[in-house]
């Protein structure tokens, strides 16, 4: 799965005078407020910090409403969908016309027909719609599948993902898998592109099954928050 | 006329070869054909003779092209509308064809041959007919926003084709554009659910959660409709009592409920703007007048707001329903005039107003006649206000929620987020009237976990130097309240926390060696006051139970009263009045000092702890003035005219005040009281069982048992104990 990246970011927060006898507390909710929503500076949607304090101080400003400025050095869990990247997620509804996605437990992604390529027919079985692969009928696509798709376009304000399944390389993760360690079992040497490169140095992220990233990774991405589904307080 | 047909079939032509991008190649020549045919049958073109003739196997033919599932260039008739029937042929039925679609209304029983078009090529039609918008083509639009704006009552075969479009728009929803299809976005939007049956509203919902699903831009529409749902249009709103509203009511809103559940499935991020879209769309806001059809709206309203709360989006929305709740509640007994005279005009005791009050509550109609009470706050004043109708309403509904979250186990979450709204808002609300008898009955319904909860937090806000002053002593006042009030308490529960009360009171002594300073120590004082209110209450149940009453009596109660701060002359003199004559009845703590009070209710050194705020008049739980949440309330309610003091007349006795004349302590009095005191069980607290055996054990011995600091003496008279229980 693309589009996850862990950045280094250096920050300053500007906490209440209320709040200065719990400064912790305050800067875990200051940044805790921008989870989950896309930031410019980012370049994405933050979803989960590491936050530490180097100087371990704040500078009380001068002014009308005396805040406290504390630096921070945090590593920050980015999610950037670009378009043509790779994408995982689980299927939460087929109908004729749409596939839709949820992404990480908190993005909505929808493939639409035009999309999906022509190699799967939809079906009727059993009351439920799916999508079943021309070639291979074990390749279905259902409610409750788990589906690597190709971002088209993210609208960032509302964090909706306009997918694709026409690229070779997608459809059900199952089947994809099955048959990449028969192709990898032919052959020897593996074809590394400059996107799974890049993704491995990010270590790859499992997902599992409601959305929460289970990190098993390189070293230096060694942060600990769990990415929990939206609440909102 | 040919002239026209020509026109028709180019325009066929036309739409024809916009279809060349659909894949399927070999079939143009059989839909060309299709649509010339169906131009032939075109009533309007009069002229053809062979209309009929060709009718039949036109038909048949149709038939066959359908049911291989041809998609028909349908919108390439635009142009007219063709309805043909059939009564030469025997054939019962009608087939209308609209521009928009082919809906095929069955409406008579004979029917030979189904022809319908299959959904899918119902939804492609809706497609071409959305996308030829941008392209200029906006006939067919239109029609279909006409469908969509029905208006007064639907004739089945209208009904009808809303419910075949608003199913194939379900599945075109991914063409639908904020920008090109405004008019169509807003005809649904603004569709209200309450005016049509199950199947058009089933169909309604799955449009309105595709739409969602399909673009996240129109989440906040969807969400806003769904909500603007919750409350009907105003003539169902007349019958919601009636049956037939009653049905109205039980066909939309789990449906509109179970479409927001989906949307959230389907949208994780849709939960967390519905709190805020529910808070924007409430019928009535703070500051405006109640009037009947908002105080219907709204109550409908809180209803479902209640549902999101225990529905299955409630991880979600849930907390934020309840304190929104809350806050209208505290915003609407703002609103109710609360006029102070009620306490300072009269210059009876806070405990005589309340006996007035009784009166009222029990519905006495002459009490009218004898009250010096001012009408503005009384029951039969807020009777006629609308506001305070309004508040009664939803509060008798909180009660009923809390009630049903009891049976659904879900009560100690439910009043976590009541407690964190209590503690935000109604604690430091200036003097709030009856929003607290939320809390009240929660503790009520559950008082060994929500009793303690609530005891512990305003005791832990009260001891808390941190906390700001006015929230301390509101607290404190709360908790005198609450624990003098609260009938479902044990004796034990309301003997510890008074025992926490009174230490923190000594320590406050003890460190703060001053002289008596009203505004330097309104803590204190307000503790002391609370301290008092409770005993009066509570004093005599305290002891008659041997093991509380030594608790009592081993609390450094009489240090704090003597110590310079000089409590008793700076606390509400009626409180103290009370307090002192119980107290010396009880042989608990007689005062060197007399105090005369000459029947004064505040004095000024009161009013200096108290205040700007009066809070040294503050006894939120008084009783609740509302008349049908007062019927909840009233079963666990501790009124003053029933509590038993330790100087009352007991029923055996005819020689009451036997410590009234002047002496100080004799404990041969005390004894001969307590001998005569007649357990009576009105307050039904059955722990109290176990130590009243104890009780008759002692009372047939005849040594004092009276470990107070009084000095003992053997007791002068030993009389046998009146007392059934003792025998």
């Amino acid at each position: 799965m693309e589009g996850l990246s862990v950045v280094a970011a250096n920050l300053k927060v500007f906490l209440q005078p209320s709040q200065s006898n719990n400064l912790t507390l305050a800067i875990f909710r200051e940044l805790s407020a921008l989870l989950f929503k896309y930031h410019d500076e980012f370049d994405g949607v933050l979803l989960a910090y590491n936050v530490h304090a180097p100087e371990n101080k704040g500078r009380i400003l001068p002014g009308v409403h005396p805040f406290i400025a504390v630096r921070l050095e945090a590593k920050l869990l980015v999610f950037s969908p670009k378009p043509d990247m790779l994408l995982e997620g689980k299927v939460v509804k087929v109908a004729e016309e749409s596939i839709h996605v949820i992404v990480l437990g908190f993005s909505s992604a929808v493939i639409t027909d035009e999309d999906i390529r022509n190699e799967f027919k939809y079906k009727t079985k059993h009351g439920q719609g799916l999508y079943v692969n021309r070639s291979n009928k074990r390749h279905v696509i259902k409610a409750g599948t788990m589906i690597r798709f190709v971002v088209k376009s993210m609208n960032e304000e509302t964090l909706h993902i306009y997918g694709s399944l026409i690229p070779a390389n997608t459809g059900s993760i199952k089947i994809l898998e099955k048959s990449s360690e028969h192709t990898n079992t032919e052959s020897v040497t593996i074809n590394s592109t400059p996107k799974k490169r890049r993704s491995k140095e990010q270590g790859v992220a499992q997902i599992t099954e409601h959305g929460s990233i289970v990190k098993d990774a390189p070293s230096h991405n060694n942060y600990d928050r769990e990415i929990k589904k939206p609440r909102r307080s | 006329s040919i002239a026209l047909s020509f026109l028709l079939t180019s325009h066929a032509a036309a739409a024809i070869t916009r279809e060349a991008e659909r894949k399927r190649r070999g079939r143009r020549r059989r839909r060309r054909s299709i649509s010339s045919a169906l131009l032939l049958l075109n009533p309007r073109l009069k002229s053809f003779p062979s209309r009929r003739l060709i009718g039949v196997p036109l038909l048949l033919t149709l038939g066959g092209f359908i049911t291989r599932q041809v998609p028909l260039p349908l919108p390439s008739l635009a142009a007219s509308r063709i309805s043909f029937d059939l009564p030469s042929i025997g054939f019962n039925f009608r087939c209308v064809i609209s521009l928009m679609g082919v809906e095929v209304a069955t409406n008579y029983a004979k029917m030979e041959e189904d022809i319908s078009l299959t959904d899918s090529q119902l939804v492609y039609s809706f497609r071409l007919a959305l996308k030829s918008v941008s392209s200029g083509d906006t006939e067919s639009y239109r029609r279909l926003v006409d469908v969509m704006n029905p208006s007064g009552r639907l004739a089945p075969d209208e009904a009808a084709l809303l419910l075949t479009s608003t199913k194939a728009l379900s599945g075109a929803v991914a063409d639908i554009d904020d920008l090109h299809h405004e008019k169509l976005l807003k005809a649904i939007f603004n569709l209200s659910l309450w005016n049509f049956g199950p199947d058009v509203i089933d169909a309604l919902l799955e449009l309105i959660v595709s739409l969602a699903a399909s673009n996240g831009k129109h989440v906040d529409s969807c969400l806003d409709m769904l909500v603007s749902n919750f409350t009907p249009p105003n003539k169902v709103l007349d019958m919601l009592k009636q049956p037939r509203g009653l049905e109205k009511k039980e066909r939309v809103l789990p449906r509109v409920h179970a479409a927001l559940k989906n949307i959230s499935e389907l949208v994780p991020m849709a939960a967390s703007r519905l709190s805020s879209i529910v808070l924007e769309q409430m019928p009535w806001k703070s500051k405006r007048n109640v009037d009947q059809w908002s105080m219907k709206r709204q109550l409908i309203y809180v209803e479902n707001m209640f549902k999101l709360e225990s529905g299955a989006i409630r991880e979600f929305v849930g907390a934020n329903m309840l304190k929104d709740v809350m806050n209208v509640l505290r915003d609407l007994d703002v609103a109710i005039g609360w006029d102070d005279i009620l306490h300072d005009d009269s210059s009876k005791g806070v405990f005589m107003i309340e006996l007035e009050d009784e009166n009222y509550a029990d519905g006495d109609e002459d009490a009218d006649a004898d009250g010096k009470l001012p009408s503005t706050l009384s029951e039969k004043s807020l009777s006629k206000n609308l506001t305070a109708e309004l508040l009664d309403s939803l509060m008798v509904q909180t009660f009923e929620h809390l009630e049903s979250s009891v049976s659904n186990k879900r009560l100690s979450e439910v009043f976590d987020t009541l407690l964190s709204s209590f503690k935000d808002t109604v604690l430091n609300t200036y003097k709030s009237k009856f929003t607290q008898f939320v809390m009240f009955y929660a503790c009520a319904l559950d008082p060994e976990h929500c009793g303690t909860e609530f005891a512990s937090e305003l005791i832990d806000m009260f001891v808390g130097g941190h906390n700001p002053l006015t929230s301390r002593m509101s607290a404190v006042a709360y908790l005198a309240s609450f624990l003098a009030r609260g009938k479902f308490l044990p004796p034990a529960f309301v003997a510890s926390y008074l025992g926490r009360l009174v230490d923190w009171c000594w320590q406050y002594c003890v460190m703060h060696d001053g002289d008596m300073n009203p505004k330097l120590h309104q803590v204190f004082y307000s503790g002391c006051q609370a301290m008092m209110y409770i005993l009066c209450f509570r004093m005599r149940l305290m002891v008659e139970i041997p093991l509380l009453k030594s608790q009592l009596f081993c609390m450094p109660i009489d240090k704090i009263f003597k110590h310079k701060l000089d409590p008793l002359k700076v606390c509400l003199p009626s409180i103290v009045e009370e307090f002192l004559k119980q107290a010396k009845a009880a042989r608990l703590f007689t005062s060197s000092k007399t105090f005369v009070f000459e029947d004064l209710l505040v004095s000024n050194l009161s009013r200096d702890f108290g205040g700007l705020e009066r809070l040294d008049m503050f006894f939120p739980f008084d009783p609740c003035l509302l008349k049908n949440a007062d019927s909840f309330i009233r079963p666990n309610y501790v009124y003053w005219k029933y509590v038993r003091t330790t100087y009352h007349e007991d029923i055996d006795d005819d020689d009451e005040e036997d410590g009234s004349d002047g002496e100080v302590e004799g404990a041969a009095e005390f004894d001969d009281d307590m001998e005569e005191v007649i357990i009576s069980r009105s307050y039904g607290d059955n722990d109290l069982e176990m130590d009243e055996f104890d009780y008759a054990m002692n009372k047939m011995s005849i040594t004092p048992r009276n470990n107070s600091s009084a000095g003992l003496r053997m007791p002068s008279r030993i009389r046998p104990s009146m007392s059934p229980e003792s025998l």
